[in-house]
């Protein structure tokens, strides 16, 4: 029985593994993943299900204006409820240096807020009670003073000269400017322009909108005083980074600091950054001396934890008469929030936004970025966003599907004349990046294979004869992920390189210890499945260790799909390593040298006698034995890596989505979602489908759903599930996958990473589907989400502004 | 007050105040964990458990309004050595990744099946529609049930 | 999780023993059904009762019965019943039209008709399908019963004439021959709230509309119905022009509020809209040419 058939029976005695007497090395292949054995039971450990002896509940007091100094903070009536244990406002945390703590960006964020408050929901006071409900009530007890400030909530308007100042706390600041960044060329792109018969502009809005996954932010805290330890359970997505941080912040010794991050709800780059509720529990463990547990609610997550996107950009492309795209400009304002907390590489302050250049053969591009605070809650980098890249491919992918409408070519056979060749690889595209792999021309003929483009096309022309109006929207994406190498990717100046240890027991079993924290991605069979293949076990053989810094060694997490090509990587070097030590041994066991034996089906064969030989399992055994060791073996298999990627690996795809449009009430349906995923080798194709099934999602949801809008005082409108909506089952259609395999050429097994593809590449093609249907009305751009208000006033010739509240 | 129900075949008293929610009651007084909740607004379903015979956002209930009632969480699906079709066909299709939505979607898809033991993927998708899934983009959950539709449905 | 403010609690076994708590209590108290409507808004604290009356005990307030010509309906229903109740759905299909849409199928099986009427959101779908079908609502008192139509139930956005002692008992539908009836709906993604909606119905004899009953929720129509647009429709002959006229007329006097939903003007654009497709739906069943 192959590989692609073994399973996980679920049998009437429960799960039970096919037991073999002869072990096939565990594949790569679509196994059902060891963790749901405990999922389907209701038995995961996420932070709120922990409860320890003495806990407390903290809960956050927050602000209700945008802008505002505070003149006040009145807790006596809050301390003396009879359940509250403690209140830490402010001026408690300044006096132990914790009102502020350092971004991963470089600036400073309020923790409790002392002089002013700068966004709806900003963190004023943490109360500290028996119950969740008693610290709930306690809030209402806290008597705030405010004097209203006028907010800077248009981004447009941030940098005008009488713009309110948002960062006064900052010494020497006159406005709300944060950086300006550029990459590509400024005067090759101009030239292009001036002399191209074609160019096209336009701007758009990617708006707010915010990662939202089902399971809140929160932390336990339990400091114990005698030892000196902090321990933390939370929900973070890099549990070592945190750890450091939290050694920065506090003055605690990082050795004294332990995270475990247990199972987590969804992350999706909301849980990557250190919260103000977090140092509040840490605080009020220390001053309570008891357990404190805070679990945010939904409300808090959406008004406060890190949103993504809020880019206001200006695109232009740049084209001959016959369609052959010459360059890309573009010209962006990031609205920050309050504070710089954006979650990328140190040198990128627009993340990777400057591979806005596509998937095209371009002669030169050129972007501007320039940042700004606005009184809003801080963050940007999360929900997917590969760093920015969702941003990026937006921008050209709208502008390829408008240079294609103005020239009267079909957006496919626009794309295809465009597309960069196999040949052209590795290719340095004119902003740097240089993409490791890719036959981009073979995705898009199968996606519009599968889609029936020319089909398609021949419906929508007749429905149009009857006033019916369809789209069909192409996008075609190229990200790079895997960040690394760490000379030029850091994080608050920690190397983006990760670390993998692999310990082997004598009777052959294996526990790798990673650094990257899974949040549904399936780590736990998947990079069991990467070891599994390397030593010729099966995956029930290797125990996967994660979240836990005590037992696992440092890395920079998860997020930017960087698991598979860093801690991937990782995993497979430590695993050669093991096999490369196990093969010195097998050689004293067989009395042979090393180059007498290979590698074959699993186990290190003689070369010419493949029935003599040893497994991984027979070897450790000996390892552990008496027998004499060879040089460069100690006593066991053992190994650990670093890391360090020497490139970013580059997925691609092509997406097609078909809608059709109802101009009278201005609903979109989206009946049909084509996905072709270049994700390099995959190591569990029905993982990889499950992300891309995800990402598809997300693109439903940021086009046609979701954001977050603010009205002129700062309000914010998307703070609950009822306006920050969510597609349900109902609003997306049964996805239709294919694959190409570029294996990357620079990783270990040529695999790329997969969890963002789809978020990044599936926005455009909804937005161009939905353009496409309105072409009949003249509509060549509206900004996402296109509610159906906003879709019957594109319509109209009206488009509203989708960050800003409705009128 | 005092509250008498019965939870998963196990009768519970507990003396509650009136404004305890039912999800609170489940997971901080009976330690059963494997019910979530996820939102403020009676949007998400993660909090989904069976009242008597239907499924009930539990986030969205009194505590004192299940007084006299049964309740079912997922701790109360299939049984120690016997997993419900449902659960089989959740890990079977992949049909969860984080596992946070997962114990609502079981349970209303176990009681989707108890009334109409052959339903089509649109009739499913309709079943779930209240519930948020932020992982699967939920055609691996709708395999999932069908799944457990086919084999041995009615668990 | 947000949680609600402590609170106090009484479950009433009769509709007598609810009058006599409501009585008892007045405005402290709030009547708790299906709680899916005053939950959410006691968790975020808008509102804050001091004590809830527990009328799920009231089993007998739960049915949906033919009795001659009135459909009735108790105030406990849940609305997934109502949705399953194959004598609504027959004589009534506006009422399973809005059903499918209000809300979602587990919100449907706790929450009650009765309870999202009483709720009195400018929003909710019921309360323009009964407005749609001229409805009654029985109210009970200190005093016994009384009768409101379901066109001057409404006060205002959140209000009811439903007084502190009182509770909403029932509502009756009157059955005539030759109806139709149909709903239509546009919301920004499934289970959402309306960002405008209407409900029709016509009572045909040949092609003349004998009587219309239109119902519209979030667009700020005076008592959730469009009495204009009726008044245009009786007599007339049911054509595609005069229910486009009737959509107009709905849309000229409704005042629709901006909000993240949509602008203004869109909701008095789907006013008219929907308005002219639920009268083209009602017209269709009324002929027997529609399910």
């Amino acid at each position: 029985m192959g590989s692609e058939e073994r399973r996980l029976r679920m049998t009437d005695e429960g799960p039970r593994r096919e037991q073999r007497e002869t072990k096939p090395y565990g594949p790569y292949g679509p196994i059902p993943r060891k963790e749901d054995a405990r999922f389907v039971r209701g038995q995961g450990t996420f932070v709120d299900d922990i409860r320890l002896p003495g806990m407390l509940h903290g809960a956050i007091l927050r602000s209700p204006l945008a802008h505002a100094r505070i003149v006040s903070v009145d807790a006596s009536a809050a301390l003396a409820h009879p359940k509250v244990e403690a209140v830490l406002t402010g001026a408690d945390l300044a006096e132990r240096g914790l009102a502020w703590m350092p971004t991963l960006s470089g600036d400073v964020q309020a923790v409790l807020a002392t002089d002013k408050v700068r966004f709806q929901g900003q963190e004023i006071a943490f109360v500290v009670a028996q119950d969740r409900y008693a610290a709930r009530d306690a809030l209402e007890l806290i008597a705030v003073e405010y004097e209203p400030l006028p907010p800077v909530i248009d981004a447009l308007t941030a940098l005008d000269e009488d713009a309110p100042l948002v960062r006064d706390d900052l010494a020497g600041r006159t406005g709300n400017h944060i950086f300006d960044w550029t990459a590509g060329d400024k005067s090759a792109a101009d030239a292009v322009f001036s002399a191209a018969d074609v160019t096209v502009g336009c701007e758009m809005v990617y708006p707010r909108s915010h990662p939202a996954p089902l399971e809140t932010c929160g932390i336990v805290a339990a400091f114990d005083a005698v030892t000196g330890r902090l321990t933390l359970w939370s929900t973070s997505q890099a549990p070592h980074a945190h750890r450091t941080l939290y050694s920065l912040i506090t003055g605690l010794p990082e050795h004294k600091i332990r995270i475990v991050s247990p199972d987590l709800g969804g992350g999706f780059g909301n849980k990557v950054p250190v919260y103000p509720g977090y140092l509040c529990a840490i605080a009020a463990s220390t001053v309570t001396g008891r357990p404190v547990k805070w679990v945010e609610d939904r409300s808090e997550n959406l008004m406060s934890t890190t949103f993504a996107r809020d880019y206001h950009m200006r695109g232009e492309i740049a084209a001959t008469a016959d369609g052959r795209i010459l360059g890309l400009r573009a010209k962006v304002l990031a609205d920050h929030g309050a504070f710089n907390a954006t979650a990328q590489p140190t040198k990128f302050p627009a993340g990777f936004f400057h591979i806005f250049t596509g998937s095209y053969d371009l002669q030169a591009a050129f972007c501007e970025v320039t940042g700004v605070y606005t009184n809003k809650a801080p963050g940007g980098v999360a929900y997917s966003c590969s760093f920015r890249i969702t941003e990026a491919v937006y921008l050209v992918e709208r502008l390829v599907d408008m240079l294609a409408a103005r020239l009267g070519i079909d957006p496919a056979e626009l794309r295809m004349r465009n597309l960069l060749r196999p040949e052209q690889f590795p290719y340095t595209c004119p902003t740097g990046w240089q993409y490791d792999s890719g036959d981009y021309p073979r995705a898009l003929t199968l996606a519009l294979d599968i889609a029936g483009y020319g089909e398609l096309r021949r419906e929508q022309a007749e429905r149009r004869g009857r006033g019916e109006y369809m789209g069909i929207g192409i996008s075609f994406f190229t990200e790079g992920v895997g960040a690394g190498p760490r000379e030029h990717m850091d994080i608050l100046g920690l190397g983006m390189a990760d670390g993998a240890e692999l310990r082997v027991h004598p009777t052959g079993k294996v526990v790798l210890g990673v650094s990257v924290q899974t949040q549904g991605q399936g780590h736990e069979t998947t990079f069991a499945q990467i070891v599994a293949h390397e030593l010729g076990l099966t995956p029930d053989d290797v125990e996967v260790v994660h979240g836990d810094t005590d037992r696992t060694p440092f890395g920079l997490g998860t997020y930017g799909s960087r698991s598979t090509p860093v801690s991937g990587a990782a995993a497979v070097m430590a695993a050669r390593k093991v096999r490369d030590r196990a093969r010195l041994v097998a050689a004293v066991m067989l009395e042979l040298s090393p180059d007498d034996l290979e590698w074959l089906d699993g186990q290190w064969r003689v070369r010419g006698d493949p029935e003599r030989g040893a497994g991984i399992a027979e070897i450790a055994m000996a390892a552990h034995s008496s027998l004499e060791l060879p040089e460069g073996v100690e006593g066991h298999l053992d190994a650990s890596v670093v890391y360090n990627p020497p490139n970013l690996t580059f997925p691609f795809g092509a997406y097609i989505c078909v809608t059709d449009v109802d101009p009278a009430t201005g609903v979109v349906k989206v009946r049909r979602f084509i996905a072709v995923d270049d994700c390099g080798v995959r190591i569990n194709p029905m993982i990889v489908e499950g992300q891309v099934h995800r990402g598809l999602a997300d693109g439903i949801g940021m086009a046609l759903m979701q954001a977050i809008a603010f009205d002129e005082n700062g309000n914010c409108l998307g703070g609950s599930f009822m306006d920050y909506l969510l597609p349900t089952a109902l609003e997306c259609p049964s996805p239709e996958l294919g694959a190409t395999v570029t294996p990357s050429p620079h990783h270990p097994i040529g695999a790329k990473g997969i969890g963002e593809s789809a978020t990044v590449g599936s926005p455009p093609a909804v937005v161009n589907s939905v353009i496409d249907a309105l072409a009949p009305f003249g509509v060549e751009h509206a900004d996402m989400p296109l509610t159906p208000a906003n879709v019957w006033r594109a319509i109209q010739g009206r488009p509203v502004r989708p960050d800003l509240a409705l009128s | 007050m005092k509250v008498t129900l019965t939870v998963n075949g196990g009768e519970y008293v507990r003396d509650i105040e009136p404004r305890l929610l039912l999800i609170h009651l489940l997971r901080d007084e009976l330690g059963l964990t494997g019910s979530h909740w996820g939102c403020d607004t009676s949007n998400c379903g993660a909090c989904v458990v069976w009242l008597d015979e239907t499924p009930v956002k539990s986030c969205t209930v009194l505590a004192v309004m299940a007084d006299g009632r049964r309740v079912t969480t997922v701790e109360g699906l299939g049984s120690a050595d016997r997993l419900d079709p449902v659960q089989r066909g959740f890990a079977e299709c992949h049909g969860l990744q984080c596992g946070f939505c997962t114990p609502g979607m079981m349970l209303t898809a176990r009681w989707l099946l108890d009334r109409n033991p052959d339903p089509s993927a649109a009739e499913v998708r309709e079943a779930i529609s209240g519930q948020i899934c932020r992982c699967t983009g939920y055609e691996n959950i709708v395999k999932a049930v069908l799944w457990a539709a086919r084999n041995g449905g009615s668990g | 999780m947000q949680v609600p403010a402590q609170v106090e609690y009484e479950k009433a076994a009769s509709v007598e023993h609810a009058v006599t708590l409501l009585a008892r209590y007045g405005t402290a108290a709030r009547v708790l059904a299906g709680g899916h409507s005053l939950i959410p808004m006691m968790k975020l604290r808008l509102a804050q009762p001091e004590v809830l009356i527990d009328i799920n005990g009231i089993t007998d307030l739960c049915y949906v019965n033919l009795t001659g010509t009135q459909l009735r309906i108790g105030t406990l229903t849940r609305h997934a019943q109502l949705l399953d109740s194959q004598v609504a759905g027959e004589h009534f299909a506006i009422l399973h039209d809005a059903e499918r849409v209000i809300a979602d199928p587990i919100v449907r099986n706790w929450g009650t008709v009765g309870g999202s009427l009483c709720q009195a959101d400018p929003s909710e779908d019921l309360s323009a399908a009964f407005a749609a079908m001229k409805g009654t609502m029985v109210i009970h008192g200190p005093d016994g019963s009384r009768e409101v139509s379901a066109r001057e139930f409404h006060t205002g956005p959140y209000e009811t004439v439903v007084g502190p002692s009182e509770l909403l008992i029932e509502i009756s539908l009157p059955i005539r021959p030759g109806g139709g009836s149909g709903y239509q709906k546009v919301s920004r993604r499934a289970g959402d709230w309306p960002v405008g909606a209407a409900g029709a119905a016509v009572w045909l004899t040949g092609d003349v509309i004998e009587d219309a009953g239109i119902g519209l929720t979030a667009v700020g129509a005076t008592h959730f119905a469009a009495a204009e647009a009726e008044e245009y429709l009786r007599g007339k002959t049911a054509s595609e022009d005069t229910l486009a006229r009737a959509g107009q007329i709905a849309a000229e006097n409704c005042r629709p509020v901006a909000d993240q939903r949509g602008p203004a003007d869109y909701k008095r654009h789907l006013a008219r809209e929907l308005t002219t497709r639920a009268l083209r739906l009602a017209v269709a069943r009324a002929r027997g040419q529609a399910a």
